[in-house]
């Protein structure tokens, strides 16, 4: 009985310690972004300092915050919808009439996202500009929604599978058509599935880096790009890095957390649930 | 039941095929748009990257242009870049695919275990998961690894060290510790989820059969969790051939090519340089890697797989 509880403070102590020493870097941008440069700089850090909301207004003011966050709000939401338009009927047909090709053409849905972006940057670039989409937020929408319709795929493909077929056959007898079936009765019973795939997309696109660092700049540069253009610094900036990352990284975290689970089995293409 | 068919009107059996391929049709129709899209994605520009890379061809000279034979190739091969970028590219995927397979498989077995206030100690460890890389190596760069205010600066006077400047002195490990620090709670979540999918009688029963901890983890858990670390393997192996950010917001690659990797060379011939056919060619010379290591990664993967 001893032995069991000190097993588990042991455990207790390993675990929080990971925990804590994992999430610090986190913690100590948060806590830096509520403090004033001269505190966010000095070599012995500040324990207690007086917080401060200046550097959040700074970012708005000086930076304009909003401006970037609206871009990525508007291409992270757009290229998910976007993709879960095309996606959804097409995981659907594979789930519910496979044939003797579905492995395969998921197979090779999946050998797509091994292509490297760098490979194609230059073709991409080059249509880009002479379609005019370069640096607008039309051009990353659609290449975040390229990016992610292998994943989304993949994704509701595994939570259509789980549904009950009996409830389709039942319906189908009925008389129900395909389009109808797909509208009235699966959608409604995979929602969460669904949801759960647009969260990982929305959580995808929001993070994406390659393509907004090279296809973007002042005008259509989401929130990847701008807190980019921080690692060149004037002056004393370290706190309003902060202050901004902090802003930025927020949704998603809460977005990530609450899709933890379903996370897992979109990310793998459905090999672990 | 044939020989009844065979006996009915032909008109039935006219109604039979069409309604088949109506439905066949519709199905079609619902697939078609997915698979057209990611075949003009994944063939168009690829065709065009090849044509590019056998062309003489930069944004500032746009006058000197032309079929170039293997030019760019043999430019690209004559810069000695080239083979460290691939090096580097190597030992950064190598490096943090261990470190996260290997660190994430022990801290699932940690989280395995039931322990004081684990649903919130996980949701923390999680957490760098979420962040988007600039913010992480800009974290890293300016409040963790910085020689003079950094937080790791910090500590190492406090125990009577001085503080070295990461990003000069070991450039591709700085790399390798920020893009571990994001992937290793994807290792650990994805690995725990496995673990805890093993159903707990299985355990129990060798806990019975007086398996001790390390006997457990070798004959249950393991095989068990191939699975996911052939899946864990192949995700990240595709994004980090791609890292980029990472490098671009700490070192630019530097000093020297010391923490370029394939994809920042490529990205400095081609925005950098504007030499459209080096880049090419040095798109291709990516496509080629990744795809030899896609080939072993997704057979790995497709053979655990029950589509």
């Amino acid at each position: 009985m001893r032995n069991n509880l000190l097993r588990k403070c042991t455990v207790t102590i390993a675990g929080w310690a990971v925990a804590l020493l994992l999430f610090f870097p986190i913690f100590w941008m948060i806590v830096t972004s509520f403090k004033t440069e001269g505190d966010a700089i000095a070599r012995i850090p500040h324990l207690f300092f007086s917080p401060t909301l200046e550097n959040y207004r700074a970012v708005q003011e000086r930076a304009s915050y909003f401006h970037f966050a609206w871009n990525s709000v508007v291409v992270a939401l757009g290229s998910t919808l976007l993709a879960l338009v095309f996606a959804v009927p097409s995981a659907y047909a594979m789930a519910f009439v496979p044939t003797r090709r579905t492995r395969d053409t998921l197979l090779w849905m999946l050998s797509t996202k091994m292509m490297p972006s760098v490979g194609v940057l230059v073709p991409i670039y080059l249509i880009f500009r002479d379609l005019g989409l370069l640096d607008t937020k039309t051009g990353l929408l659609l290449i975040n929604t390229l990016m992610n319709l292998p994943v989304a795929i993949w994704m509701l493909y595994t939570f259509f599978k789980e549904v009950p077929r009996e409830i389709l056959e039942a319906a189908r007898m009925d008389g129900a058509g395909r389009f109808h079936e797909l509208y009235n009765l699966l959608l409604p019973l995979s929602m969460p599935g669904i949801v759960s795939t647009g969260l990982l997309a929305i959580i995808l696109s929001w993070n994406e880096a390659f393509w907004s660092l090279n296809l973007t700049a002042a005008k259509a540069a989401p929130l990847t790009a701008f807190i980019a253009s921080f690692s060149s610094p004037e002056g004393l900036f370290y706190a309003k890095l902060s202050a901004a990352s902090t802003l930025a990284i927020t949704p998603i975290l809460i977005f990530g957390w609450i899709s933890q689970k379903q996370l897992v089995r979109g990310l793998t293409f459905g090999a672990v649930k | 039941m044939v020989d009844r068919l065979i006996t009915y009107d032909p008109a039935v059996y006219e109604a039979i095929g069409r309604k088949t391929w109506r439905k066949r049709l519709a199905t079609i129709s619902l697939k078609m748009p997915s698979i057209a899209v990611l075949f003009v994605w994944s063939v168009i520009p690829l065709l065009m990257t090849l044509w590019f890379s056998f062309q003489r061809y930069n944004l500032m000279d746009p006058g000197r242009k032309g079929f170039d034979g293997l030019g760019n190739y043999r430019y690209l091969l004559s810069d000695p870049s080239l083979i460290l970028s691939i090096w580097n590219t190597v030992l950064l995927v190598g490096a943090v695919l261990a470190i996260t397979i290997g660190l994430g498989t022990l801290l699932a077995v940690l989280f395995d275990q039931e322990f004081f206030g684990r649903g919130i100690a996980r949701v923390l460890a999680l957490a760098p998961f979420f962040v988007m890389p600039t913010v992480n190596a800009l974290v890293w760069k300016n409040m963790m690894m910085h020689p003079d205010n950094g937080f790791i600066a910090f500590l190492m006077r406090g125990i009577g060290l001085r503080p070295i400047d990461w990003f000069a002195v070991a450039p591709l490990a700085s790399i390798v510790i920020i893009v571990s620090w994001q992937w290793l709670p994807f290792a650990l979540l994805t690995l725990l989820t496995a673990i805890q999918s093993l159903d707990s009688e299985r355990k129990e029963a060798a806990r019975m059969d007086g398996a001790g901890s390390i006997a457990m983890f070798f004959h249950i858990i393991w095989p068990h969790l191939r699975q996911a670390v052939a899946a864990v393997t192949m995700i990240e192996t595709i994004f980090f051939l791609g890292i980029f950010a990472e490098i671009y917001v700490t070192t630019s690659g530097g000093p020297g090519f010391a923490s370029t990797n394939l994809s920042f060379l490529i990205y400095r011939y081609a925005l950098l340089e504007y030499d459209v056919g080096a880049a090419s060619a040095g798109g291709v010379v990516a496509i080629v890697l990744a795809n030899v290591l896609a080939l072993f990664l997704i057979r790995s993967f497709a053979r655990n797989l029950d589509a």
